[in-house]
């Protein structure tokens, strides 16, 4: 049985594509089946970010509709083993996913993956309600920004009331991933510290993302960003991989980097 | 500018403190009326009004339910507004 798990936020452009395509990515990496899923039906992008985007030839919608079967819709990563993309349409709307149809398509994955990356669109509407729904966990991606805070916050609420696993009386387990953290300007004390968003949203800390110009070269390129170890959002994504496998990590690149006076001379 | 402060080497209190503090009242209140709301609200709102209007011809936001929170007790709070006498 594959675990299945949201990645979600409530605002847009937090970041939750960004994180999915890392995530899936990374637990491909560390030997894990997995498929990650484009939820954004009409708004595709998670092809482009994991640079699929040419081999695009049927869609989840498609799927759902019995247009095409899985094994046609599933992209195969050409870098790694073991990942698999499920693009998007980009010509539907919203409406063309039925709880059902979803339903049937991650009973169908579960027996082939270990993982099921669902990446939600923005929003609290359909979209996003059908990408939690058969979610047991979920990754809620935040910026250290009020009204981001504030969207998770309710996010929590709908995991917790419009999820199969609410309606059974269960519980999905929630994970916070807080991105384009900026260290020297939480030391300012211009932006909510990441003691602050988890004070605030109190569910566990599963990784920090510090913000990054690699992020969009990443995108640029179309290469999960976790693929770029030399990048500071490459190896936090990293650990955040290895913390939802239960390794023990310490959250790194949260403190501003002291430049030193003679740095400081040299202009470094 | 509190030049003092600056030299005893006070930090001055940036807008994030600000935001930490709207955000715990936004969420206080968010969480009261959001994450426990219990999903028959609307519902039960609807039948109440139903039933309600057998007897007296009241207005679509005649009536309004809450939950009260005291500790472990939970009491479900009922306010129906009556029309005016004329
Ligand atoms: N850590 C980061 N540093 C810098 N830029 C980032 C970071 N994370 C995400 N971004 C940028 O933010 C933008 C939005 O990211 P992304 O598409 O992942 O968000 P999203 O939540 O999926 O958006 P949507 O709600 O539209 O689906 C992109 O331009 C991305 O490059
Ligand atoms: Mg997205």
């Amino acid at each position: 049985m594959a675990k299945i798990i949201v990645v979600t936020s409530g605002k847009g452009g937090v970041g939750k594509t960004t994180t999915s395509a890392s995530f899936a990515t990374g637990l491909a990496l560390r030997g894990h089946k997995t498929v990650v899923i484009d939820f954004d039906v009409g708004l595709r992008n998670l092809d482009l970010i994991m640079g699929c985007e040419r081999r695009v030839v049927f869609d989840f919608v498609n799927v759902i509709t019995k247009e095409a079967n899985l094994k046609q819709a599933l992209i195969k990563d050409k870098r790694i083993d073991n990942l698999y993309v499920l693009a998007a349409s980009q010509t539907r709307d919203k409406d063309a996913l039925s709880q059902a149809g979803v339903g049937r398509v991650l009973e169908e994955l579960s027996e082939d993956f270990e993982y099921i990356i669902c990446d939600s669109p923005a929003g609290i509407e359909k979209g996003a309600l059908m990408a939690m729904y058969y979610a047991d966990e979920a990754v809620v991606v935040t910026n250290p920004e009020v009204s981001s805070v504030r969207d998770s916050d309710r996010v929590l609420g709908i995991l917790a009331s419009k999820t199969q696993r609410a309606e059974k009386g269960e519980r999905v387990k929630e994970h916070l991933v807080l991105t384009r953290y900026v260290p020297s300007r939480v030391a300012e004390g211009e932006m909510l510290s990441v003691e602050d968003v988890c004070e605030i949203l109190a569910i566990d800390l599963l990784g920090v993302i510090p913000e990054s110009e690699d992020v969009l070269n990443a995108s640029n390129s179309g290469v999960p960003v976790v693929l770029n170890e030399e990048s500071k959002p490459g190896l936090a994504y990293g650990d955040m991989v290895d913390r939802f496998l239960g390794e023990d990590r310490p959250h790194r690149f949260l403190e501003a980097e002291k430049k030193g006076f003679l740095n400081r001379l040299l202009g470094k | 500018m509190d030049w003092l402060k600056l030299f005893r080497g006070e930090e001055r209190k940036g807008s994030a403190s600000l935001a930490k503090e709207r955000l715990q009242v936004i969420v206080a209140h968010q969480r009261h009326s959001g994450r426990d709301h219990p999903d028959y609200f609307p519902k039960l709102q609807k039948d109440l009004l139903r039933v309600i209007r057998k007897y007296v011809q009241v207005n679509e936001d005649a009536v309004n339910i809450g939950i009260e929170r005291d500790g472990e007790l939970e009491v479900l709070e009922l306010n129906i507004t009556l029309p005016e006498h004329k």
